[in-house]
């Protein structure tokens, strides 16, 4: 039996989860939410996860009933993400770790997702679509490492979202995602976007700039902002869904994983549902608990690292804004 | 589709086997994508058939392998192309292949591409499903190199543009999927990039600088949560 406690701050999220051999016994959270036309910033992120982190540490070992002695190792978001969030959110687990004696693991935030997801879903061998606000990948399993077929080459996915978000104006509680979610489904006519493929790469920053520069005129014009929130979907969500597939025919599987923010987004869900049933392929979703940052992520990956023997010395528990997903070897999977 | 054989459903389209006007024949079909708006997905299809049939078009005019072309027909949204009989994806071939052999097939392939883009032609997708091995002498026999012949397939996201920049993405994609797919990437991209100088020595120095650059783009890249 393995108890273990897990810390994520790397982006607007903080969570602390705890989890026993696969079953999830707390994953309180609390989301750093700014005003409308507002992003979060790197200093006033970790302003909030300093004051909310002890509050929701004790929350979780009051929901789990799980008291410190009965842990066997403390993990935390080792990268990538935001430096001072991270930063803020490292020091907690540390000290922890050495009050109550014991082990401490760095996770890789991505890696988490992924083993979030195989655990929830039960997928086994998946090509994942990773998609939140600072990253969109297309990943799959091969030797020992989680390997990225295709990714963003410049701005994430959820980051083309959020900022169309603050062009109109909308509110980001809870997630600006989640409203743009619900404007699209009263939006029926379609604006023709930019739509930017490369091999098994996308590019959205181009979608970006032209909606920057046209929205106002395109208002003007007599579409509205939910004609604008439909299109923008169905363009990047199927410049996702179209490399996914190429993934998934490159490799000859037949699962697909969505995790990160945006996946919970439904539209989504549909269309990579859509597009599976078509190849005889399982699509395998979750929901709002568990694509967005939690602590159980951090939980989950660092129990699989723990348990196929990975250790971490003191002097390597930093954080790291730039940690690939494909820099880690995936010590727990033999396949 | 009478006397049309589905061999196989790839990412973007169906591919059917059969004969047409007396010769073997591969037909893709761009068919329709239930997940995507029709408008976008009309779009796409059309954008892309145009550029699979030109960038073959062109490699044609450079010399370089490509099926032949007979019929495009935008309302069933198929192409109509020479089938090639006798050979082996790229992808297989390399799993199965002394490296010997490979380090001389890495050449010939960094031959084709510098080739290919000295004529400014951007593949946009290049990936070892994307390339055939055929034999010449129209037997199944994969062994010996000089019997052998490479062409390029795949040519939907291709396109024309005479920039470094652009041709130093297509080199980086592929050592992307090759790095991604073969344990032994590393060993041969070295050699496909010493073709490439071999074959477009003009435009190498610009082009691998633009590809490191791109690369560094990319492993340098910021993840945030």
């Amino acid at each position: 039996m393995v108890i273990v406690l897990g810390f994520e701050g790397s982006a607007n999220k903080l969570g602390v989860g705890i989890i026993k051999d696969g079953v999830i016994l707390a994953n309180p959270r609390k989301t750093y939410i700014t005003p409308p036309g507002e992003g979060f910033l790197p200093k006033e992120t970790a302003q909030h996860h300093r004051e909310k982190v002890l509050e929701v540490l004790r929350l979780a070992l009051n929901e789990s009933e799980v008291t410190p002695n009965e842990i066997d190792v403390v993990c935390y978001t080792k990268g990538p993400g935001m430096g001072a969030p991270l930063a803020t959110v490292a020091i907690v687990a540390r000290t922890v770790a050495q009050l109550w004696n014991k082990p401490i693991l760095g996770v890789n935030h991505c890696i988490g997702h992924i083993e979030m997801g195989r655990l929830i879903t039960g997928a086994k061998n998946p090509t994942v679509l990773y998609v939140s606000g600072g990253n969109t990948q297309i990943i799959a399993y091969a030797r020992k490492r989680y390997r990225i077929f295709g990714e963003t080459i410049d701005i994430a996915v959820g980051n083309c979202l959020d900022r169309f978000a603050r062009i109109l104006k909308l509110s980001n509680d809870p997630s600006p995602g989640y409203n743009i979610e619900q404007m699209a489904k009263k939006g029926y006519n379609f604006v023709p976007l930019p739509y930017c493929v490369k091999g098994m790469d996308v590019s959205f920053s181009g979608i970006l700039s032209f909606l920057e520069e046209r929205t106002k005129s395109l208002l003007e014009q007599g579409h509205t902002s939910e004609d604008l929130c439909f299109s923008l979907q169905e363009v990047i969500f199927a410049m996702l869904v179209e490399t996914t597939e190429r993934a998934l025919a490159h490799c000859n599987s037949n699962e697909v994983l969505i995790v990160g923010g945006v996946g919970c987004n439904l539209r989504l869900q549909e269309m990579m549902g859509e597009m599976c049933k078509e190849r005889g392929a399982t699509l395998f979703a979750t929901d709002e608990r568990f694509c967005i940052d939690n602590g159980v992520m951090i939980a989950q990956a660092g129990y699989e690292m723990f348990k196929s023997g990975t250790r971490m010395a003191w002097k390597d528990s930093y954080v790291t804004q730039r940690f690939r997903t494909d820099e880690v070897e995936t010590t727990w999977r033999t396949d | 589709m009478e006397g049309f054989i589905l061999v196989k459903q790839g990412a973007e389209a169906r591919l059917y086997q059969g004969t047409y006007l007396g010769r073997p024949v591969i037909v893709k079909e761009r068919f329709v994508k239930n997940y995507r708006h029709k408008h976008l997905d009309d779009t796409l299809t059309k954008e892309r058939m145009k550029s699979e049939t030109k960038a073959i078009v062109r490699c044609k005019s450079v010399g370089i392998p490509t099926p032949m072309i007979f019929l495009v027909d935008f309302n069933r949204r198929m192409i109509f192309m020479e089938h090639l009989m006798h050979s082996m994806v790229l992808k297989d071939y390399i799993e199965q292949t002394p490296l010997d052999i490979l380090f001389q097939l890495s050449i010939l392939i960094g031959v084709t591409l510098g080739k290919m883009h000295e004529g400014n032609i951007i593949h946009g997708d290049l990936t070892s499903s994307n390339m055939l091995l055929v034999n010449k002498h129209n037997k199944d026999e994969f062994l010996d190199l000089n019997e052998l012949k490479l062409v390029l397939i795949d040519f939907g996201l291709a396109h024309v543009d005479p920039s470094a920049e652009d041709k130093g993405v297509d080199l980086y994609v592929l050592e992307r999927a090759l790095l991604s797919t073969h344990a032994i990437t590393e060993k041969i991209f070295p050699k496909i990039m010493e073709g490439y100088q071999e074959s477009y020595s003009t435009g190498y120095k610009e082009v691998f600088a633009k590809y490191k650059e791109v690369r560094a783009r990319g492993r340098k890249r910021t993840m945030i949560g």
